[in-house]
């Protein structure tokens, strides 16, 4: 890790995007995790993604739990507001800020031991209630900052540094999402920013509960060669279920030639598109039967499937749901939300 | 001392037989003649099957607090019948479904028998309406025997079958047998009976939950979060009834939001967020969510985000008497959550100011970027209190706190002279600047944590810079103390070194008491604390009486600790009024304790 503060000088010619913005206004302070650590490349992802998306950065809202992961949001967009709440606790936090304003986007950060143990019934929650976010899994399969016990992500018998074998079966955050009701599912790997990028910005496209579980190895204390969340071994096993992805902006045309059968155009809410090019027999990434299948096909090989593992363009979100006002409630005067004293009068009467 | 206008009526009956809304319409039918009554709802954990009761207390003189020694018991439940006739004073009366022999072994009260089952049983054919209009065979025979007004109780009737008028008809022939019947067997009406008065006019009929859901929304929330716990249950699903009533658009768009959380951890991490990103926020529990909530409570202290907590407390510890109420969670939310924390608490005494305060306490969580709680219970949450109708200043401007915009933000360091950091105290009231999510391109964004910051909001392991910041909350709690309710101070004697501290639902039985005693020639002072932290005049109080009664509902005299470490009140002064059984305290009870203390021949000879 590093101590050293960053400096806030830059080049004058760094490209900017069309919000006249450099890279630079999109990081934030020096990462404080250990060289290396995937969840940093994870970090960086999210800087690209919002960069190239011209989002403008204070109309983010970035959230996040405890742990190695949750400190994450420190190092990105300084020009957003972040909560680093309460152990396993983001979901909640996330679905009342979103209930508060609708119009943010909110990029909740959570790790596997933030939400595969203490906070899976959040999880799951914040699943059922389709609430419009992103929610990124930072999955190294081990409790870092605590040194390196078992999550519950873990492979069974994936060793421990020590040697240990991990006698439980592993949580899998994709299938439970999938069958939860997430209308957008996928997987990653810190290691491959050319998949993990437009997955990103695809996610943070996506109205309703976009979910991305990214391998990020531990590499102090699970990234040894035996560990199923290890650097090397995730490149070895490492199935994508797409070969290339593609986010296509709402205000850009497609204009290269796809091949037939070989892709597929997900078409997301602000009007842009993840196309998708298959390799081998893959699945309709709209079925999300087959993406279990393929999911638990593959993991029974030993082998991880990444890529988007399932999308449902239709989804409605929790506002929706709850009928709620186009205009976020925290803006709403309180002239308007205050009855006063005449229709106070009429529920006296009824009191009466 | 029992007699016309001035009587304790008593319903034993099962849960879950319909009684409870039968019951409701005789109180209500008294209060409709300008009677004042308090209704107390006694029931179980249950939804069919256990015993049930429902005590109205009737007074003319205005005396809403539960009262002991019943003078007319309603037994419709045989597994109750010897605890029930055992209640019933001498003299009393006892009315029964006589449709089966039966022997009440008493000499010393009235037994008013009444085949009721056997008149359903003539009448109707459907088991249902047999047992259903049963309830109703009772309210006709008591309208003859207390002598209600049969207009003003056809006007509850109706009330309460709205959408459902065709059973109208067949409620008022059921009404009617069990006037006939009382008529023709017995002499009506008995010397205890009801007529026209003054005290509950201009009054309204409501619970504390309905006020608190309510206040909830003229306080202007439009985020909650819940979770289905007894008693605070029908709190937020007032909010909901009254919001969809009140705060939709034209376009039928809502203008809140509301959802029911899978657990407390959630509900109040979703209300805290909802603070967080501006909105006024609010959940509503009982005590094992208070203990569920404490380490979100302790974020939210720390981070100061501002969110309202309704506690209606019930009996503890553990889950306790979910049915029965009490002031049990003082300290667990004084000080919710670990480390060094402390909580604003508002003590409604009636569901008028489970509204006002429910509503301030909106205003207060903005302006000191703390969790307020309000600490209700199942008597003021759960039971129709007749009380002053709810009243609302419509020039009042309510204000949202020291929530900066992009203007204020950009002209903040010209202002103020510095620059502006999250954490800063820059009034000298040790409320710092916040802003939210969204205001401003490149100012004005931090990061919220529960790690400690300095006062730019960047974490810090520095103890000297972590001392600073939590002393300055501590300092925040001192303006706290100076916004927060004032006590309601009750001199009767100004020479008198002898009082009593009371708080919440007891008030009634502590106002009575105090009258009571002051005819009984013992005067002594009074003070209601309606809040935590304590004012000026909360000390005060105390330094000038040297024997202090502090009156609460739980068992180890946990205000009274407060009052102690708090205020520094010496502990010898504070007396301890101890009554935890669950039940809504007597007036008797506190006079009782006075006396006993005060002049122990006096409660001799009163025994």
């Amino acid at each position: 890790m590093s101590y050293i503060a960053k400096p806030s000088a830059h080049h004058p010619a760094l490209p900017r995007n069309a919000l006249g913005l450099t890279r630079r206004d999109y990081e934030g302070s020096m990462s404080t995790l250990c060289a290396g650590c995937g969840h940093d490349s994870i970090t960086a992802a999210i800087i690209e993604a919002c960069y190239e998306m011209d989002l403008p950065a204070h109309r983010i809202a970035k959230i996040s739990g405890i742990g190695c992961s949750s400190k994450a949001p420190t190092y990105f967009l300084s020009r957003s507001h972040g909560f680093n709440s309460v152990h396993g606790r983001m979901p909640s936090v996330t679905t009342g800020a979103n209930m508060a304003n609708r119009d943010l986007v909110y990029i909740g950060v959570s790790g596997d031991g933030d939400t595969a143990s203490i906070g899976l019934g959040q999880f799951c929650h914040a699943v059922r209630r389709k609430l419009n976010m992103t929610y990124i899994v930072m999955n190294n399969g081990c409790y870092g900052l605590t040194k390196g016990q078992f999550s519950a992500t873990n492979d069974k018998n994936s060793p421990s540094k020590k040697g240990e074998a991990n006698p439980f079966d592993a949580i899998d955050l994709c299938q439970m999402a999938i069958q939860l009701g997430a209308g957008f599912v996928a997987r990653s790997f810190s290691g491959d920013k050319r998949q993990l990028l437009p997955l990103i910005q695809a996610a943070i496209s996506y109205k309703g509960f976009a979910f991305i579980d990214v391998i990020s190895p531990c590499v102090t204390f699970n990234n040894h060669p035996a560990s199923t969340k290890s650097y090397e071994y995730v490149r070895m096993h490492n199935m994508a279920s797409e070969n290339k992805l593609d986010y296509v902006e709402p205000k850009e045309e497609i204009t290269t030639d796809y091949d037939e059968g070989t892709s597929t155009s997900v078409e997301l809410h602000d009007g842009s598109h993840l196309m998708l090019f298959k390799v081998g027999e893959g699945h309709d990434p709209r079925d999300s039967d087959a993406a279990i299948h393929t999911i638990r096909t593959n993991a029974a090989k030993g082998t991880i499937v990444t890529g988007l593992l399932y999308v449902n363009e239709n989804q409605q979100d929790l506002h929706d749901v709850l009928g709620t006002d186009e205009r976020p409630l925290n803006g709403i005067a309180m002239s308007e939300l205050c009855p006063g004293s005449k229709a106070l009068e009429a529920i006296n009467a009824r009191l009466r | 001392m029992s007699g016309i206008n001035d009587f304790v009526i008593k319903f034993a009956t099962v849960n879950g037989s319909g009684s409870a809304s039968a019951n409701t319409m005789v109180a209500k039918t008294l209060f409709r003649m300008g009677i004042p009554v308090s209704p107390k709802n006694i029931f179980p954990s249950n939804i069919q099957g256990l015993p049930t009761w429902y005590e109205v207390r009737v007074s003319e003189a205005g005396y809403v607090a539960r009262r002991d020694g019943i003078d007319f018991m309603v037994a419709m439940n045989p597994q109750t019948y010897a605890e029930d006739l055992a209640e019933v004073v001498p003299g009393g009366w006892l009315l029964y479904d006589s449709s089966m022999p039966r022997i009440w072994p008493r000499d010393d009260i009235t037994l008013l028998p009444i085949p009721i089952a056997q008149i359903c049983a003539k009448q109707w054919t459907d088991a249902r309406q047999r047992q259903l209009f049963k309830n109703m065979v009772y309210v006709g025979a008591l309208v003859e025997l207390l002598s209600m007004d049969m207009e003003a109780l056809k006007g509850v009737i109706s009330d309460q079958l709205k959408g459902k008028e065709k059973l109208m008809a067949a409620n008022l022939q059921a009404v009617e047998l069990g006037r006939t019947y009382a008529r023709e067997h017995f002499s009506c009406p008995l010397s205890i009976h009801a007529r026209p008065a003054e005290g509950a006019k201009g009054k309204i009929m409501v619970t504390g939950n309905d006020a608190g859901g309510l206040a909830a929304v003229y306080g202007g929330a439009t985020v909650c979060a819940w979770y289905p716990i007894t008693p605070s249950t029908s709190l937020p699903e007032a909010y909901e009834k009254y919001a969809r009533r009140l705060r939709v658009t034209k376009e039928g768009k809502r203008l809140f939001s509301i959802v029911q959380a899978e657990d407390e951890l959630a509900a109040i991490g979703v209300a805290i967020g909802g603070g967080w990103n501006g909105a006024r926020s609010f959940t509503a529990t009982s005590g094992p969510g208070i203990s569920l909530m404490s380490e979100f409570l302790g974020l939210a202290y720390f981070a100061e985000v501002p969110v309202v907590l309704f506690n209606i407390q019930r009996g503890g510890p553990s889950t306790g008497m979910p049915t029965r109420t009490g002031q049990p969670d003082i300290i667990s939310c004084a000080y919710a959550s670990h480390g060094d924390t402390k909580h604003v608490l508002l003590f409604p005494s009636n569901p008028t100011e489970v509204f006002s305060m429910g509503a301030e306490a909106f205003d207060l969580a903005e302006l000191l970027q703390t969790p307020i709680m309000v600490m209700s219970d199942l008597d003021i949450g759960m039971n129709d209190w007749m009380t002053d109708p709810f009243t609302w200043d419509d020039s009042t401007e309510q204000s949202r706190g020291k929530v900066l915009s992009a203007e204020q933000l950009e002209a903040f360091k010209t202002v103020k002279g510095k620059p502006w950091g999250r954490y800063l105290d820059i009034d000298g009231d040790a409320i710092p600047y916040r802003t939210l999510p969204g205001t401003h391109p490149s100012m004005g964004s931090f990061f919220t944590r529960g790690t400690s910051h300095d006062e730019y909001a960047r974490y810090t392991e520095d103890g000297r810079i972590h001392q600073r910041v939590i002393d300055r909350i501590r300092r925040k709690f001192d303006t706290a103390a100076t916004v927060v309710p004032k006590p309601e101070i009750d001199i009767r004697d100004k020479g008198c070194k002898t009082a009593i501290i009371y708080f919440g639902a007891t008030r009634p039985a502590a106002l009575e008491a105090l009258d009571e005693l002051e005819r009984a020639g013992v005067r002594i002072n009074a003070m209601r604390l309606k809040a935590f932290p304590f004012s000026e005049d909360v000390k005060a109080f105390c330094d000038a009486h040297d024997h202090i009664f502090v009156l609460e509902q739980n068992r180890d005299a946990q205000m009274r600790s407060l009052l102690i470490t708090e205020a520094d009140i010496p502990a010898t002064k504070l007396i301890p009024m101890l009554s935890y059984d669950g039940m809504p305290t007597t007036a008797a009870f506190v006079r009782k304790a006075v006396l006993a203390h005060l002049h122990p021949e006096k409660a001799a000879a009163a025994e």
